[in-house]
């Protein structure tokens, strides 16, 4: 088991890449703590946790408050004794151009992709600079690096996510904390088909067009915890500062 | 080793007689995979190959030159007919010459090319046809962080890493229809005989030299391990999905300034 003793926090954990990558951790010997602001999927969440053997809690939380992050930090060190990995995973897309997108689309892709990392993070590495280690990895995206159509606020957060990242590797890699963030392309969850239907796309022709990369098909949750597991785990104990691009291809293109 | 991440696969790992190469064979050969060592080096090549076998694990000693299509066509034949199977290529072997374009002869220049680059090519050309009769393989390729930013006096070595970068999403474009993954690693600084070797290229004494490159923000050089467990993911189907990418195994030195 490669998280054995370890203890984690989701964020966003309640659906898609962080329900499982809650799920793997949890197989790999993590006591995780889930965060949403779904009750019901949260609970879900720690139920399949628990029916596979493994110890989870649901911290109803919104990564946009600094109150509710506190919390989450409070409740996981309290539960379960300290904390080793946290996921910044939590968040949202709202298909505009500059033109189209309101401010409150803005705030909120910004809000909680961007700030929600910064929020979660501040309150998580004292208790990792306590411990002298810990490990932080941010969910970005291939629209992190390049652009995308549509999607003006929803790029700039994850480049801003992808910055960050190294920046926060630079400031505290010296106290023993690694931070390194996914880039993942295309993947079969929840946003999707959101995304599809906001666009006023079929999601056969969607599908199409998301499938359009070297390795011929979007990617599956799965495939995306696997990358988060390899930062999350000692295996990259020399990896600090990277953006791990798992998109089947469509950023070599 | 049934119960391995790459149990059944077979491996082929150039410059895997020392090192990162070295250290790869051995991680890749843990998790079950049966591993040929290719190198220039025939004694270090069966001493790799000496050490996975007493782990309990199957190797073989395959001494050549990556910079001869001969030498690489031979390579492949060898371990699929041993191993039945060519699953997972390291396209490792490389050089170093630390001098500025003023001072490296032209040799020296091609060597570094034919080492860095042109082995890739060759290894690959040769290796392609039997992941694609399976359906699936997954090629891992050497570059460098030096293949992202330059170092001083390296024109060359940054050159023919810049252009591993390259080659390897140009291929991955090319091989992912077809099921071959294809990735690179970026590594920074590692304890390996190519860092000691650019000291003394360099005239400075190793623990300055060491020193130096320890200033990162983990506040140290990799180890050729650490360097492997990044192989065995993109090796692995944990990196199912990953297809054209630079992972940098470099405790931060590329981030930024310190």
């Amino acid at each position: 088991m490669r998280l054995k003793d370890k203890v984690a926090i989701v964020t966003g954990g309640t659906s898609g890449i962080g329900r499982a990558t809650a799920l793997l951790f949890a197989r790999e010997g993590a006591r995780v703590a889930v965060t949403g602001r779904d009750d019901r999927r949260g609970r879900e969440v720690v139920a399949a946790i628990e029916r596979a053997g493994g110890r989870a809690i649901f911290v109803r939380s919104d990564v946009r408050l600094a109150v509710d992050c506190r919390r989450t930090v409070e409740e996981t060190v309290r539960t379960f004794g300290r904390l080793d990995i946290l996921f910044n995973n939590a968040g949202v897309f709202h298909p505009h151009t500059t033109v189209e997108c309101t401010e409150e689309e803005w705030d909120d892709q910004i809000d909680v992709n961007l700030k929600g990392v910064f929020l979660m993070s501040r309150e998580a590495l004292p208790a990792m600079i306590r411990q002298k280690s810990g490990v932080i990895v941010n969910n970005s995206s291939g629209w992190g690096i390049v652009g995308g159509d549509a999607a003006v606020a929803y790029c700039a957060s994850k480049g801003g996510v992808v910055l960050m990242t190294k920046a926060m590797a630079i400031d505290h890699g010296r106290q023993g904390i690694r931070v390194n963030c996914i880039c993942p392309g295309d993947v079969e969850t929840p946003m999707l088909p959101d995304d599809a239907k906001k666009r006023g796309l079929t999601w056969e022709d969607y599908l199409k067009g998301a499938a359009n990369r070297p390795l011929g098909r979007i990617g599956t949750p799965e495939e995306i915890a696997g990358a988060v597991l390899f930062l999350a785990s000692d295996d990259s104990s020399f990896m600090t500062g990277a953006a791990l691009v798992v998109d089947g291809g469509g950023a070599a293109d | 080793m049934s119960g391995g991440r790459l149990a059944g696969r077979g491996a082929l790992v150039t410059g895997g007689g020392s090192g990162i190469g070295r250290a790869a064979a051995l991680r890749l050969a843990r998790e079950g995979a049966a591993v040929a060592i290719v190198d220039r080096n025939e004694t270090a090549a069966r001493a790799a190959a000496e050490a996975i076998v007493a782990a309990g694990g199957r190797a073989l000693v395959l001494p050549g030159d990556v910079t001869s299509d001969a030498d690489c066509r031979r390579a492949v034949e060898e371990t699929t007919r041993a191993f039945g199977g060519l699953a997972i290529l390291f396209n490792n072997a490389g050089i170093t010459r630390r001098e500025t374009i003023l001072e490296i002869r032209e040799a020296d220049w091609d060597r570094v090319m034919e080492v860095n680059v042109k082995a890739i090519f060759l290894m690959s050309r040769a290796a392609i046809p039997v992941m694609r009769r399976a359906g699936s393989g997954s090629i891992i390729n050497t570059a460098s962080g030096w293949g992202l930013s330059a170092g001083p006096k390296a024109a060359a070595y940054c050159a023919s890493k810049g252009a591993v970068v390259q080659l390897t999403r140009a291929m991955a474009v090319d091989h992912g229809p077809e099921g071959i993954r294809v990735n690179c690693i970026c590594p920074g600084d590692t304890d390996t005989p190519l860092l000691r070797n650019e000291a003394y290229q360099l005239g400075e004494p190793i623990d300055q030299f060491l020193g130096a490159a320890s200033q990162r923000p983990l506040r140290r050089v990799g180890t050729p391990e650490e360097i492997a467990e990044a192989v065995l993911y993109l090796a692995s189907d944990d990196a199912s999905f990953v297809n054209g990418a630079a992972l940098i195994v470099d405790g931060g030195g590329q981030a930024g300034s310190v």
